[in-house]
């Protein structure tokens, strides 16, 4: 097998701090992979340190930081070597998450997203957002059995950042499907009915869902979301990496849209709202109704 | 404007803003112009302008390409000034200058509508005024001794501000300010539009760590 890394030479100041995890493939279509698996990745290769000279912490350090090194200069990523080897983390009885494979090929959604933000999304940010959160579990799980407080707490932000962000893009490549495949098609059943008396028409959604995220300033998400006690619709935008449980625990999410602007900036640039008109024509009803009927069942 | 009539000084202009114009005499095309408020300057708003880099969109390559200064300045920034333009049209938030509409519009925490653009605009405006071509190596004189001072030496604070720029989870901003309360130099890191002046600190250097400050670029 033939693997590759690409390697961009850029200023060690200005080095990007993802990590250098690109393989030269796309990964293999395969089912849906759960989020918890004790197996190696498939298609990872043995990553090498990037290659830039991270700045050394000077001897006067706090810990924190050296923590937040440690988190971000990410040595393994997809990375577990393909001979098997188990993360300790795992062996522990600490969950680690694995990037989870997209249903169809990265070019399968042009011209709505096209092939390279695709790749990009799934390979270097979804994949960063995986290590970095097993990494925090990891941390947080050695601050939980010291006992330290304060290390707990600190975690947080940085737990519920990647987490976050790797349970939105779960989500988000299954509400995204190629027009070949049925994506783009309005829904149908208990969920079109939902949608009609709750915002009128699918219309009037798409149009609340698309002012909404165009609005939304910074980085988010934009959610169609299930109130699981109340039985209704609503939207939803939450900032940064926050799932949409963060806004209400009983709201469930169908759909969500990613506005970061790593979604759509190389193809749409600056212009949200022609990303948000466009991404309509590549939506997964199916799966959204599918959730529907499967919360309220 | 008023010409002069031949040989004669210029006539006192009408105030601008004076709502009501009197209608234009027929143009003359011999000579002498009658005074002759035009129509069109009857009434004047303020309103912000898009400030140039001081330098060319390509003079930061290799480490920002020509395109990504292009696009940054001449759409977002563009776009931001269009939008505050916009609602100050409509808004109570009229005839501050920048700075002041930033520290109004936050309103300690609780930022009105116009705070985003206002903010966006002067951001982006100090974050070009941060960088210049044949920049980077290290600061002098009083900047280093400040430097030096309340970081310890300038890889000191190089580091600190690289760890700030990385542990800033979102959209938003890295600035070495000077903290006026405390008179000494820290980096701090804002989330979206939040700017050290609405703090009332002083603000040294910026970095955009909106992704669309190096997408393009750095992916």
């Amino acid at each position: 097998v033939f693997l590759f890394l690409r390697q961009v030479s850029v200023p060690s100041h200005f080095r990007s701090f993802y990590s250098w995890a690109v393989p030269g493939r796309p990964p293999a279509q395969s089912a849906r992979s759960g989020s918890i698996i004790y197996q190696p990745h498939r298609t990872s290769p043995r990553h090498l340190d990037p290659p830039f000279p991270f700045p050394k912490p000077s001897p006067h350090t706090p810990n924190t930081l050296s923590m937040a090194l440690r988190t971000l200069a990410a040595k393994k990523t997809l990375g577990l070597a393909l001979g098997g080897a188990r993360p300790p983390a795992a062996a522990r009885g600490v969950a680690t998450f694995t990037l989870p494979d997209l249903p169809y090929d990265y070019g399968a959604l042009e011209p709505a997203v096209s092939g390279e933000i695709m790749r990009l999304h799934h390979q270097k940010h979804h994949a960063t957002y995986v290590a970095n959160y097993n990494k925090a579990l990891e941390q947080l799980d050695a601050a939980v059995s010291k006992g330290d407080a304060s290390a707990v707490v600190h975690l947080q932000s940085a737990i519920k950042f990647n987490g976050g962000g790797h349970v939105n893009h779960s989500i988000f490549w299954k509400n995204l499907k190629p027009i070949s495949e049925g994506g783009g098609e309005a829904p149908h059943g208990k969920l079109g009915w939902a949608i009609d008396e709750d915002f009128g028409s699918i219309e009037k959604l798409i149009k609340k869902m698309n002012a909404e995220g165009a609005a939304l300033q910074g980085s988010g998400w934009v959610w169609l979301a299930l109130d699981k006690e109340a039985k209704r619709l609503s939207v939803e935008t939450t900032p940064n990496q926050d799932p949409l449980v963060t806004k209400g625990s009983n709201l469930h999410p169908l759909l969500g849209i990613d506005v970061w602007e790593h979604a759509y900036y190389l193809q749409y640039k600056n212009v949200r709202p022609d990303y948000l008109t466009n991404i309509w024509k590549v939506v997964n009803w199916k799966y959204a109704g599918e959730e529907y009927e499967k919360v309220l069942a | 404007m008023l010409l002069p009539v031949r040989g004669l000084p210029a006539a006192p202009h009408r105030p601008l803003t004076h709502p009501h114009s009197s209608p234009a005499p027929p143009p003359s095309l011999l000579g002498a112009r009658r005074r002759r408020p035009s129509r069109r300057l009857s009434k004047v708003v303020s309103y912000y302008g898009l400030t140039t880099p001081p330098y060319k969109t390509d003079a930061l390559e290799p480490y920002m390409s020509r395109r990504a200064v292009e696009l940054h300045w001449g759409k977002h920034q563009q776009e931001y000034v269009d939008g505050l333009n916009r609602q100050l049209a409509i808004s109570p938030l009229y005839g501050h200058t920048l700075e002041d509409l930033i520290k109004e519009a936050y309103n300690n925490g609780n930022p009105l509508p116009e705070y985003n653009d206002a903010a966006e605009v002067w951001n982006h405006h100090f974050f070009w005024e941060s960088m210049q071509p044949e920049g980077g190596g290290s600061p002098e004189a009083g900047v280093l001794q400040q430097i030096e001072k309340d970081f310890g030496s300038f890889f000191n604070f190089r580091e600190e501000f690289m760890r700030s720029a990385l542990s800033l989870l979102g959209s938003g901003w890295v600035w070495l300010v000077l903290k006026r309360s405390e008179r000494k130099l820290e980096v701090v890191h804002t989330r979206n539009a939040i700017n050290p002046l609405a703090f009332g600190d002083i603000p040294i250097i910026s970095l955009d760590l909106w992704e669309h400050a190096y997408y393009l670029d750095y992916k």
